[in-house]
């Protein structure tokens, strides 16, 4: 609970609207879209300007207030569930693309903004935002900048951290700093803005961005290749890129994540194959068709059944949606839905994919796989019941089982979707006890009074997931 | 107020008539978020999204939260215009859980008085009673043809009613006589080879203010070479009372009209305003838990079309010349039109076959335009800011007549016509009644 005083302090900064601390406004900003994470929050206070963000920042490091910083809450690490209390600080005021400058190809924006609403504002002028989250329609990039979001395009054009070019943030302490800009290159000092993406919201508020944008590619193909094998799907994977190809897109579903989507989308997907990739390329049109060619033979040599070229956008558009939804369509499967994000080295995927598909059957469970097979990172989904324990704890068994697997082929138990709260306890596993103490070194400097995201990316104690 | 009292009672029903895995199904992943009118309008406030409200019902189920009054103001906010349902992957009925969500409230409050008196005016006394509705509707004409309407103008007593039903009393349409409107025929023969036989779902307040589309509408299934039945037993479909938390009615009703069509032999049983055909096509869920009515209800319930629908089915656009005088059209989808029955290709099919128009489609044509059964006249404030987001987009297209497929979005683009000053420069239609002009203009 808020003190009074603190109440009236943030009310008269934010002005009253912008305050509540109702039931029902503070339990719907309780969760995210991590299953089975639900905390109140004791207020939640949407800032105008980062005059106000700062203010209130001062406030709560003074009184010490845990703030949880909010985007569209569609994370998946339970990042933005306020485990503390405390308040969550909503951007939704902050949702304006300040500029796009076509001469030095950025933008820069607040945080609220929608990610897909930035991509909208600038294709029609010739220009190319990469990152693309499946949840782009609804994530802000404040969100993709904390968790460090991957997409569709990861493979070619990397990540969200490959185009966060400049940041203002506000620190613990309210000061306002500014890291990077328009320039290219910069090597004034440390690299601030590489430390603040993917922080998680646990050492700053950010409250403007400098984004990279390159020129559109001119032309894109995108292809559908069908498996009765999944280790032949995964071959293909790293054969496609040993022969020196990038695809834009390569992604890999298997037969019940592909039956599912197709219930929810109908656009004809093929629900008899064991496996799909669906591949794409941009680019310059020679080039683009070169690649593609070259990837449906490396297909067919990879024993695929059919390999089909999309023949218009919307088409391709269909696919492309269709994987997006595979998540929350994997939903319709059982009450609970238990999404992982074990990342390996590409040439391991034929391996982690069939560990999966053991582990699945050493414990008995119902375990779909999809993901972005082209950059290693797979998204075991498994489709269970919170509400059956015994079976609850099969799942987090197999899952720790998961992960050391992942580690053990020179993986990692994050691929985009970030630490938070589910994955603290497995962070050891990556870093090691010394890569702990030096992030933990970090924190404790910026946020000596841990008011910022407490409770995310360090665990009280490793190893043990906590799940229901 | 909500008491203490009425609150328990509303959280243990919750707790017991909730369809608790409907509710988990929902695993928030937001999907729904850039669909939903309510969040966007309120700023993007998470209470008024549907992912919120699922959140809030879920609460009340596990004890979370009690159903004060601000949980209350989320659900009442909700336009039910179900838009968030198509687009959510995990397939979350949204709607079935509003509507036992506002039925349980509703079944558990005690309204004050006058609202008390209007609710039992208007859901027992009124909509059921197909005489009545002819008399109210009497009423109005009388209103419109005695002077009466021009007193009631030039007083301003209209001034003393809220904004939008002062509004809505200028652009109500001209009503029929009671007598135009006792006469309907039972069966009718179609134009020409025949193609189908189908029954006709006149419903309440179409067979009685709209009764020229109703006509229309026959007109069209004749010209398109239905014979047509039109069981006089049939009543209101119950819309109005499902979605205002009056279920127990809305059950009575559907018992009613499955009986009325039951042994008319028909292929299709045919609808034109999309509020009612999805209700319709929804009575095997309504009385899923009657074992008596429950296959009676879906045998009913697959027989349900809309106009459009049929008229696409049957080629009646090929066959039927359509021509209308140089004009830009737009068309405003009806919410349950296209997200409860799936329609939205084919009354656009439809308008673009007309010769001599420019069909124009509009920004955001899916997202709701406010009218939402009784919502403009309960929540009147949401609702003309949603009216006047609509009006942006519709101007924006430059049409002179914009297209509807629903009584209630008929006298609301009416309204947003009359609100921008720009009657007389731009018309609102149902589209049944366009389509008749345009198989006459030669
Ligand atoms: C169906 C579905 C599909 C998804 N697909 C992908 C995918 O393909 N790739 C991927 O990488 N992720 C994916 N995600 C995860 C999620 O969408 C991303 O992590 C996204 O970036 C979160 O954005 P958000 O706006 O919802 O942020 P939130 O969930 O609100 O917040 C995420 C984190 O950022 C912090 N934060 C937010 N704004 C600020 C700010 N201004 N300052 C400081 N901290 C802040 C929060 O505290 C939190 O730690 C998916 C999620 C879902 C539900
Ligand atoms: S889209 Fe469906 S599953 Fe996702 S939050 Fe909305 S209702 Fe829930
Ligand atoms: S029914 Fe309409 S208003 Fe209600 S939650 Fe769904 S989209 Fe929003």
């Amino acid at each position: 609970m808020l003190s009074n005083t603190v109440k009236e302090k943030i009310i008269s900064i934010v002005s009253p609207a912008n305050f509540d601390d109702s039931k029902t406004g503070r339990l719907v900003y309780s969760y995210d879209a991590t299953p089975n994470f639900q905390s109140m929050p004791d207020a939640v206070v949407s800032p105008r300007n980062k005059q106000e963000v700062s203010q209130v920042v001062k406030l709560c490091n003074e009184f010490q207030i845990p703030i949880v910083p909010r985007g569209s809450g569609t994370n998946l690490c339970a990042g933005t569930c306020p485990t503390e209390g405390g308040i969550v600080l909503l951007f939704k005021h902050m949702n304006k693309i300040l500029e796009v400058d076509e001469e030095n190809l950025t933008a820069t924006v607040q945080p609220g903004v929608v990610t897909l609403d930035l991509i909208h504002a600038v294709e029609p002028k010739g220009l190319f935002y990469p990152p693309d989250p499946s949840s782009m329609k609804i994530s802000t990039i404040g969100g993709n900048i904390n968790e460090n979001s991957g997409g569709l395009r990861g493979l070619k054009y990397g990540v969200t951290r490959d185009y966060v070019i400049g940041l203002e943030a506000v620190l613990p302490n309210g000061d306002i700093i500014t890291t990077g800009g328009k320039l290219a290159k910069d090597v004034a000092g440390y690299d601030f803005t590489r430390l603040l993406v993917g922080s998680e919201g646990t050492l700053a508020v950010i409250t403007e961005a400098t984004l990279k944008l390159i020129p559109m590619p001119e032309t894109k193909q995108t292809m559908l290749a069908l498996y009765q094998d999944l280790e032949a799907a995964a071959k293909s994977v790293s054969k496609i890129i040993a022969s020196k190809i990038i695809p834009a897109t390569l992604e890999f579903l298997d037969q019940p994540t592909l039956k599912v989507v197709e219930d929810f989308a109908k656009i004809g997907l093929p629900t008899d194959v064991k496996a799909v990739l669906l591949i794409e390329q941009d680019g310059p049109r020679e080039v683009v068709e070169r690649d593609m060619a070259r990837i449906a033979e490396v297909c067919k040599e990879e024993k695929a059944v059919s390999v089909q070229l999309a023949q218009t956008e919307a088409e391709a558009e269909a696919l492309r949606t269709a994987r997006r939804s595979a998540l929350s369509a994997l939903a319709r499967l059982a009450p609970t839905t238990i999404l992982e994000d074990a990342t390996v080295p590409r040439s391991e995927i034929a391996r982690m994919v069939n560990a999966i598909n053991g582990i699945a059957e050493k414990y008995d469970l119902n375990i779909c796989t999809f993901g972005h097979a082209g950059d290693g990172n797979l998204h075991p989904t498994c489709a269970t019941d919170s509400r059956n324990h015994d079976e609850m704890e099969r799942v987090e068994k197999a899952f720790a089982e998961i992960f050391e697997k992942a580690i053990e082929f020179g993986g990692t138990i994050t691929g985009e979707h970030g630490v938070g709260v589910m994955k603290a306890p497995y962070l050891e596993l990556k870093l090691g006890e010394a890569g702990i103490a030096a992030m933990k070194a970090v924190k404790m400097a910026l946020d000596p009074n841990n008011i910022m995201n407490p409770g995310k990316v360090f665990a009280k104690d490793s190893r043990k997931r906590v799940v229901v | 107020m909500t008491t203490i009292q009425e609150q328990q009672r509303i959280q243990t029903e919750f707790q017991e008539k909730m369809n608790q895995d409907e509710l988990l199904n929902c695993m928030r992943c937001g999907f729904c978020l850039p669909t939903c009118p309510t969040y966007i309008e309120s700023g993007y406030q998470e209470s008024h999204s549907p992912r919120g409200r699922i959140a809030l019902m879920k609460a009340v189920v596990d004890g979370v939260i009690e159903p004060d009054e601000d949980f209350e103001r989320s659900l009442d906010l909700c336009l039910g215009c179900r838009a968030c349902e198509p687009v959510c992957p995990s397939g979350v009925n949204y709607g079935h859980l509003l509507e036992d969500a506002r039925d349980i409230v509703n079944q558990n409050k005690r309204f004050s008085m006058p609202v008390k008196v209007v609710r039992n005016a208007v859901f027992k006394g009124l909509f059921p009673h197909q005489e009545r509705m002819r008399g109210l509707t009497g009423l109005i004409g009388f209103y419109q043809r005695s002077g009466l309407q021009k007193v009631a103008r030039g007083t301003g007593v209209m001034k003393l009613f809220p904004e939008s039903l002062a509004t809505m009393e200028k652009v109500l349409p001209k009503v029929p006589t009671m007598k135009e409107m006792k006469n309907r025929p039972e069966h009718l023969e179609p134009i020409g080879a025949k193609t189908h036989k189908v029954a006709f779902f006149s419903g309440c307040l179409m067979d009685t203010m709209f009764m020229d589309t109703n006509n229309a509408t026959m007109k069209l299934l004749q010209l398109a070479g239905c014979e047509i039945v039109i069981p006089k037993e049939q009543a209101c479909c119950g819309a109005l009372h499902g979605h205002s938390g009056e279920k127990e009615d809305a059950k009575a009703l559907a018992r009613r009209n499955i009986k009325a069509f039951e042994d008319t032999g028909v292929d299709y049983i045919i609808t034109n305003a999309g509020g009612c055909g999805a209700f319709l096509v929804d009575y095997d869920h309504l009385l899923k838990d009657d074992s008596e009515w429950k296959e009676r209800a879906q045998g009913f319930a697959d027989k349900i079309k809309d106009i459009s629908q049929i008229l696409v089915e049957v080629g009646f656009h090929e066959k039927v010349p359509l021509e209308l005088p140089h004009q830009i059209i737009t068309y405003q989808d009806s919410c349950h039109l296209r997200n409860v029955m799936k329609t939205a290709s084919a009354p656009r099919t439809l308008l673009q076959s007309i010769k001599g128009i420019q069909y124009q489609e509009m920004e955001n044509a899916d997202r709701c335009c406010g009218s939402a059964g009784i919502y403009n006249i309960v929540e009147s404030e949401m609702s003309m800011q949603l009216l006047d987001s609509k009006m942006v987009q519709a101007k924006a297209t430059h049409a002179t007549t914009i297209v509807t497929a629903n009584p209630g979005c008929l006298l609301q683009m009416k309204l947003g016509i009359e609100r921008e000053g720009l009657s007389g420069k731009m018309r609102g239609v149902h589209i049944v009644d366009l389509l008749l002009e345009a198989a006459q203009t030669k």
